[in-house]
């Protein structure tokens, strides 16, 4: 649940008096008090990404201390590894299914609960309801969805009742299906964060559009099409980038439910990372792809900004 | 033709039947999870599924309650999430008052990096956080998971509080400083007692993120007195394959402070919440 909030710029300051000689002391004030943000920045942001990216130019880094100048030894080796490259894919699948489904479901679900024809107390209860599967931790997601999705759980039992499947399928365990099911998984708790900023999008459309646009006799689609979707398109194209830099970024999900496998089905460049690191303690290799996931995200952020400042 | 009245109901019947269909959707997960915390073990694949079986018990929960293991998970998170929210409600306060109330010289620059720094990925960092924190001495510690998640904590709370005291008028710290107080004084005596709805849905939220993470948790922390309630869910997970019922009543239980949270303060949460990601 990490987020990316865009930055408020302080209004401009009236200096009303500005005060005849500012001493040096008096101009460090502001920086007394981003002090600790800045050694904060400095310990955990800045210091760390030189550190990674230092040690995929090296080798033997953390376990050893006998570290050597490896040059892009790191880079080649991940590059080349069919698991990188099947994890790449993989990512690619999951970001991009999981994001469309978020609009849509999200777009839905918020029209539906933006709908005059409801009343504020149903709507209330409704909005919670839809809320809700956001509110739970990746850990509380993936077991609940273990139980549903187990060869013997409901899901299952359902299917089997409506003669969709002959016998009860081990949908994380096959390597035809996993990766879907994770998306699907991932699907079902990311939508609420869109749906609550295009429910606050649409609460925002000016009424007499609506109004104007009934007047020329048009119908509910050609409304939604020509009023609706204009006006939510810059708060949809931010959620669109944001959704797929957190998705991206989705590591506890795929490590709770498939570990990446079966197979290497599921694998992610998250969960590929971490493998390297913390299962197989090659440091090096994994700081290269961590670096590689960096520069990933730093073009999409680049894009995320880019909208920003166009608005 | 029908009348403009029959459209109006068919058009209500429609929407009120997605509400549903998007409900179940939604809900029965969630609903399925609760009422197996309330089975007996043997019941939790029973053919055909229940919501409510005849061995309704307690029992999950009185096993989590009485393994002092699994309160210990508990205790740690409670720890770890409310420094991370006291710690981070400090840091952040300052640094909102300097963006403030001040101009500066590279205030633009220090502003961009610390939007920026919510961007990365945590995958990338937790390997060389594991180094440094093994350097510093502050591995299988509290502080070095206090330490880490305010990486994520930070810099939201900067900008959401920025945004905050950007709408509180200027005048009233002014007034101190006639009186010969310092912006030091102005900020404790007259921002900060009218801050406390900001500080409120920052601080939920920042108890959300903290009491939710789990790369660090899992990374940065060995043995299970150090553990927290994701990982503690993981490890129910491992042990006992086959407890669903307790692995349910952990989950319930472990998701009990943010839904309450986030019910007594929904609507400043989601307006706080969508301010950036909506502000057109």
């Amino acid at each position: 649940m990490s987020s990316l909030t865009a930055s408020p710029v302080a209004p401009p300051v009236e200096q009303a008096a500005p005060p005849k000689k500012k001493t040096m002391a008096r101009r460090l004030i502001p920086y007394g008090y981003l002090s600790p943000t800045v050694i904060l920045i400095v310990v955990l942001m800045v210091i760390p990404i030189v550190m990674v990216i230092s040690y995929s130019f090296r080798d033997n880094v953390i376990v050893q201390d006998n570290s050597v100048f490896a040059g892009f030894a790191n880079y080649t080796k991940v590059l080349t590894d069919p698991d990188f490259l099947t994890a790449i894919q993989n990512t690619a699948v999951f970001i991009t299914v999981s994001t469309v489904a978020h609009l849509v479901l999200g777009l839905a679900f918020a029209m539906m609960l933006n709908t005059p024809l409801l009343g504020g107390v149903a709507k209330a209860v409704f909005r919670i309801v839809y809320i809700l599967p956001w509110l739970f931790t990746v850990a509380v997601i993936a077991v609940i969805w273990r139980l549903l999705l187990d060869p013997s759980g409901v899901v299952n039992y359902v299917l089997h009742t409506l003669g969709v499947v002959q016998q009860g399928v081990n949908w994380l365990g096959d390597p035809g299906k996993a990766l879907w099911v994770v998306t699907f998984i991932n699907i079902w708790s990311g939508y609420p964060f869109f749906m609550i900023s295009l429910l606050a999008g649409l609460q925002g459309i000016p009424g007499d559009l609506y109004e104007a646009a009934a007047v020329d006799g048009t119908n509910w689609f050609q409304r939604f099409r020509h009023v609706t979707l204009p006006q939510l398109r810059p708060v949809i194209i931010s959620m669109a980038v944001l959704d797929l830099i957190w998705t991206s970024q989705q590591f506890a999900l795929i490590w709770m439910t498939t570990g990446g496998g079966p197979l290497h089905a599921t694998e992610m460049l998250s969960t590929y990372t971490y493998k390297q690191a913390f299962s197989e303690y090659e440091f090096s290799t994994a700081a290269a792809a961590a670096v590689i996931v960096l520069l990933l995200t730093m073009v999409l952020a680049f894009f995320y900004v880019r909208q920003q400042r166009e608005r | 033709m029908p009348t403009v009245r029959t459209k109006r109901t068919l058009a209500k019947a429609g929407v009120i039947t997605g509400l549903v269909l998007g409900g179940l959707f939604a809900g029965l997960p969630v609903l399925w999870m609760l009422s197996t915390s309330f089975k007996n073990n043997g019941e939790v694949f029973q053919n055909p599924p229940r919501l409510i079986t005849k061995g309704f018990t307690l029992g999950a929960y009185r096993e989590i309650f009485g393994n002092g293991g699994q309160l210990r998970f508990f205790a740690n998170s409670y720890l770890v999430a409310l420094s991370v929210t006291a710690l981070t409600l400090l840091v952040a306060l300052l640094a909102a008052f300097a963006f403030s109330r001040f101009t500066f010289p590279f205030q633009k620059t220090i502003n961009a990096v610390i939007v920026s720094v919510q961007a990365v990925p945590p995958i990338t960092l937790v390997i060389p956080y594991f180094g440094l924190v093994v350097a510093l001495g502050l591995y299988n510690t509290y502080p070095g998971l206090i330490l880490t998640h305010m990486v994520f904590t930070l810099p939201y709370a900067i900008i959401m509080l920025t945004a905050y005291l950007n709408t509180l008028p200027r005048e009233l710290d002014e007034s101190v400083k006639v009186d010969g107080g310092t912006s030091w004084t102005a900020l404790w005596r007259i921002l900060v007692p009218i801050s406390v709805p900001g500080l409120i849905a920052v601080g939920v939220y920042t108890f959300m993120i903290s009491w939710n993470e789990y790369l660090f948790a899992l990374t940065l922390t060995r043995t299970d007195d150090m553990r927290t309630v994701p990982i503690g869910i993981q490890l129910l997970m491992g042990q006992h394959s086959y407890e669903w019922n307790q692995m349910m009543a952990m989950s319930i239980l472990g998701s009990i402070p943010v839904l309450v949270l986030f019910l007594l303060f929904q609507k400043r949460f989601i307006g706080g919440l969508t301010a950036g990601a909506v502000k057109a």
